[in-house]
């Protein structure tokens, strides 16, 4: 968490994180209220995700990167919260998004998804208006597709999926793809339209209990069509592969 | 919990000191605590309380001062007043499960105007009792019956017992875990499939294909996964202690018996959560009584065992040897253990475990989906010989109306309504005359989805090596020619009062999302749907329709349920009735008990989930 110390947006974000994180201690605390309410209706839940959090070593500069999420509310309603974010190891952040979105349950196994999403980093910060479904595709693939518009207007979106095959009880091979689309170019983004860049991912974990995994994995990243150009043009390389390493935690 | 201690007398501190000396020796007996049939007026007072069980002591939650709660004793026809006192900093309440009573008195917050008994209050419960038999009493608020709330009841009837015994004990089953009930349901509905420790894993997949093949299997996985659904799904809880009248495994619960007497036991499962098979090795068992009410007896090697359902059983322990009582939960995490003997201190042999079943396609009533069942006329099972009925979990012949069963020699017709062969240990099909291979030509079991001949041939090596592996939920891995109880052997002993034909019909489908850990009865979560109503003096019929693949104990509050076994004009009379995966079973009722009853799944978590109604049986107004 001392990772996004830097910049006052994010210390007061962090600490609303904060507070959605500390809920969950009163709902498991509130046994009185719980053992009157059992029967009548669910009770009221929270929890947080920090699905990656790790370190990534690649040929050029290292970094730490991390990806988070959390809910409070009943089966059907839910307040969601998703961050996400990444820092070279020496220097500042350089990507750090915020979601918050109201999550509603449509199906057995589909939320749709609206709410605000706010990138303090990379600068400009910019604020979009989100709506998603997030859920769990057939054969267990548990995939988010989310649309973006930002307050400048432009519409962004973004897919992914991942799939957890378990090797043993606790040892857990996951891996995970992403895509960035852009319905236009936004020349302070650096970012071409079409698809910007795809991401896939392979972490290994081991869940030495089911709330705490470390892992090991790899991941590349590949810029395409105008977006890759724009790169080339700031001399940068489109593609992007790391090895990392990081641990994986729920309460 | 130091609130509780402000509530604590001396002798309480005393008896707790004690507990706490002699770690597993916590509980009483449930019969040496017991109320004699005289009183008028008990008094039990909930508290909290720990449990040592194997040497692992935790919190709990004691009615009466101990865990199980005193056995009442007491006599049809008798007026009983019981004062609760709530000693907890939370509302508590106790329902007496399976007795005939007043609606307000069931004991279930928000049903009949009960309203829960708040913290220092005290409740007083008066009832008269007008039946006989084996029942329990629980909590009805919150998780407290999983924290130990739970105790037998045992009513002795006003006229001659037709169950003849020399000496009987209750055998209440139960499990116990460390956590908190509400640290179990937020696991359950944050993280899918959290206790699920039996997940099949690719080191799963290349056994299984070896055995069965690669596109079996290959073919097997994907069938579950488009349907994101999980063959290992048998039980949602696991870290469970499972206990025989409040001991662990370890601590051993003993009964002691003179050789030659006939011993009577009252089976209860008080489980939250547990299912259980259960079994004497070496020791048939007689059932006389099915949740309380009598049937004709019954001789059986295992039963498989509901939540919330009593089984009386007469067993003619022999020599001096002990015989250990075992009871394994579906999901194989452990086991219940007891031990009759002629003195304390004997321990039985502990059996061999029994495999852990994989739940088949026909548990989610899929398997004869879209078949020709015309083409089920030529099905021949006399090639299949050797198939123990462990081996055929997959196959509910009930579903298939094309198949003449009639011509299935040395079986009664009247045995055949709902018969699920599955439920059939020791059946041998290859001896069904009249279903040669000749006159059965042409069956395709490439027409039947999820049960293609690949897995035939995996069915018939599951069974040739059924130690490791047991197909379907039903398969509870029963020896050859052992005898395991099916609801279709439960005839009631007396003969119905009211034969009339239901006239009309109510659909219950059991539904639920397993990803979310939401329970439903007609998709609707508990006060989401419309409750159930039924006239006065109305005689119904209950369908219960699994469309889920865990099975349901479901439990009617206030009036029995008459179980369409087959058994015509004697229906078993049942309190809970276990519907399996994939299947539908129907009883009958008369809605003689006006009130507005709890009628939901037994199993803690699925109540807590949404999978309650209310069953509303309302008096005819004036002018009908």
């Amino acid at each position: 968490m001392r990772l996004i110390k830097a910049g006052q947006h994010k210390a007061v974000l962090l600490a609303g994180m904060l507070t959605l994180a500390s809920l969950s201690g009163p709902a498991r605390a509130g046994e009185e209220h719980e053992a009157q309410q059992f029967h009548e209706e669910p009770p009221v839940l929270a929890t947080l995700l920090v699905d990656q959090l790790e370190h990534r070593w690649r040929d050029g500069e290292n970094s730490v990167d991390w990806e988070l999420r959390g809910w409070i509310g009943g089966d059907t309603h839910k307040f969601w919260v998703n961050a996400r974010g990444s820092k070279p190891v020496e220097g500042g952040v350089e990507k750090a998004e915020f979601q918050f979105l109201y999550s509603r349950m449509v199906s057995e196994f589909w939320d749709v998804q609206a709410g605000i999403r706010y990138d303090v980093r990379p600068q400009p910060q910019t604020t979009y208006a989100v709506a998603g479904v997030k859920g769990i595709a057939p054969y267990y693939f548990d995939v988010t597709a989310q649309a973006f518009l930002s307050d400048e207007g432009n519409l962004s979106g973004r897919i992914e999926a991942e799939y957890d095959i378990l090797i043993t009880q606790k040892l857990i091979l996951q891996p995970l793809a992403e895509i960035n689309l852009s319905a236009q170019r936004v020349r302070e983004l650096d970012l071409g339209r079409g698809i910007s860049n795809i991401e896939l991912g392979l972490r290994l974990r081991y869940e030495v209990v089911k709330e705490f995994a470390p892992y090991v994995g790899v991941s590349w990243e590949r810029k395409l069509g105008e977006t890759a150009n724009i790169a080339r043009r700031h001399g940068e390389d489109p593609s992007d592969l790391a090895l990392l390493a990081g641990v994986r935690f729920w309460f | 919990m130091d609130r509780t201690s402000n509530f604590l007398t001396r002798r309480d501190a005393l008896k707790l000191a004690a507990m706490a000396g002699m770690a597993g020796v916590v509980t009483a007996y449930p019969g040496r605590h017991s109320f004699a049939a005289a009183d008028q007026t008990l008094d039990l007072a909930v508290e909290r309380t720990r449990i040592t069980v194997d040497g692992v002591t935790s919190n709990a939650i004691a009615i009466g001062g101990s865990i199980p709660a005193p056995t009442l004793r007491l006599r049809e026809g008798q007026e009983v007043v019981i004062r609760v006192t709530n000693r907890l900093n939370e509302p508590t309440s106790i329902h007496w499960h399976g007795l005939l009573l007043q609606g307000v008195m069931d004991g279930a917050p928000g049903f009949n105007g009960f309203v829960p008994i708040r913290p220092g209050e005290t409740y007083t419960y008066h009832f008269k009792l007008r039946q006989a038999g084996t029942y329990w009493y629980h909590s009805h608020s919150a998780g407290q019956e999983q924290e130990g709330m739970y105790g037998a009841i045992v009513i002795e009837p006003a006229e001659r017992d037709p169950v003849r015994a020399d000496r009987e004990y209750v055998v209440l089953l139960s499990d116990h875990t460390i956590e908190s009930p509400n640290s179990v349901l937020r696991n359950l509905k944050v993280s899918e499939g959290y206790y699920n420790n039996k997940k099949r894993t690719l080191v799963d997949f290349f056994r299984d294909a070896q055995r069965d093949g690669w596109s079996t299997t290959v073919q097997d996985r994907l069938d579950w996964a488009e349907m994101r659904m999980d063959a290992t799904d048998l039980a949602d809880v696991t870290g469970y202690h499972f206990l025989v009248n409040g001991k662990g495994a370890k601590d051993n619960w003993t009964a002691i018996y003179k050789p030659g007497e006939r011993v009577r036991l009252r089976i209860i499962n008080g489980s939250a959560m547990t299912i259980f098979d259960v079994r004497i090795p070496g020791l048939p068992m007689t059932v006389v009584a099915a949740d309380g009410q009598n049937v004709a007896p019954v001789k059986v090697d295992e039963f498989r065992f509901g939540v919330g359902e009593t089984y009386d059983v007469i067993v003619l322990p022999q020599g001096d040897k002990p015989f250990t009582f075992f009871a394994e939960p579906i999901d194989r995490t452990g086991y219940a253990r007891a031990t009759l003997a002629v003195r304390d201190g004997l321990e039985g042999e502990i059996p061999e475990r029994r495999p852990r079943a994989i739940l088949t396609m026909a548990d989610m009533g899929m398997s004869h989906e879209g078949m020709d069942h015309g083409a089920m006329a030529g099905m021949d099972h006399s090639k299949m010989a050797g198939m123990g009925a462990g081996a055929m979990p997959g196959m509910d012949h009930s579903n298939m109306p094309g198949m003449d069963h009639s011509k299935m020699a040395g079986m009664g017709a009247g045995a055949m309504p709902g018969m699920d062969h599955s439920n059939m240990p020791g059946m041998d099909h290859s001896k069904m005359a009249g279903m040669g291979a000749g006159a059965m030509p042409g069956m395709d079991h490439s027409n039947m989805p999820g049960m293609n001949n690949g897995s035939m041939e995996g069915m018939a090596k599951a069974a040739a090596s059924s130690n490791d592996q047991a197909m379907g939920w039903a398969d509870a891995g029963t020896p050859p020619g052992a005898k395991a109880l099916s609801y279709a052997d439960l005839k009631s002993l007396t003969k119905a009062k009211d034969v009339r034909e239901p006239t009309h019909e109510i659909e219950v489908r059991l539904s639920g999302m397993m990803s979310r850990y939401i329970w439903t009865l007609n998709g609707n979560k508990f006060d989401e749907g419309e409750p159930i109503r039924v006239a006065y003096g109305d005689r119904v019929r209950i369908r219960f329709v699994n469309e889920t693949m865990m099975a349901h104990p479901m439990h009617l509050h206030g009036m029995f349920m008459e179980l369409e076994n087959g058994q015509a004009g004697r229906l078993p009379r049942k309190h809970v009735v276990l519907v399996p995966p994939g299947k539908t079973v129907s009883v009958q009722l008369t809605a003689d008990e006006p009130g507005e009853w709890p009628f939901h799944c037994h199993l803690l978590y699925h109540m807590a989930s949404g999978m309650m109604t209310r069953f509303i049986v309302e008096r005819r107004s004036a002018s009908l």
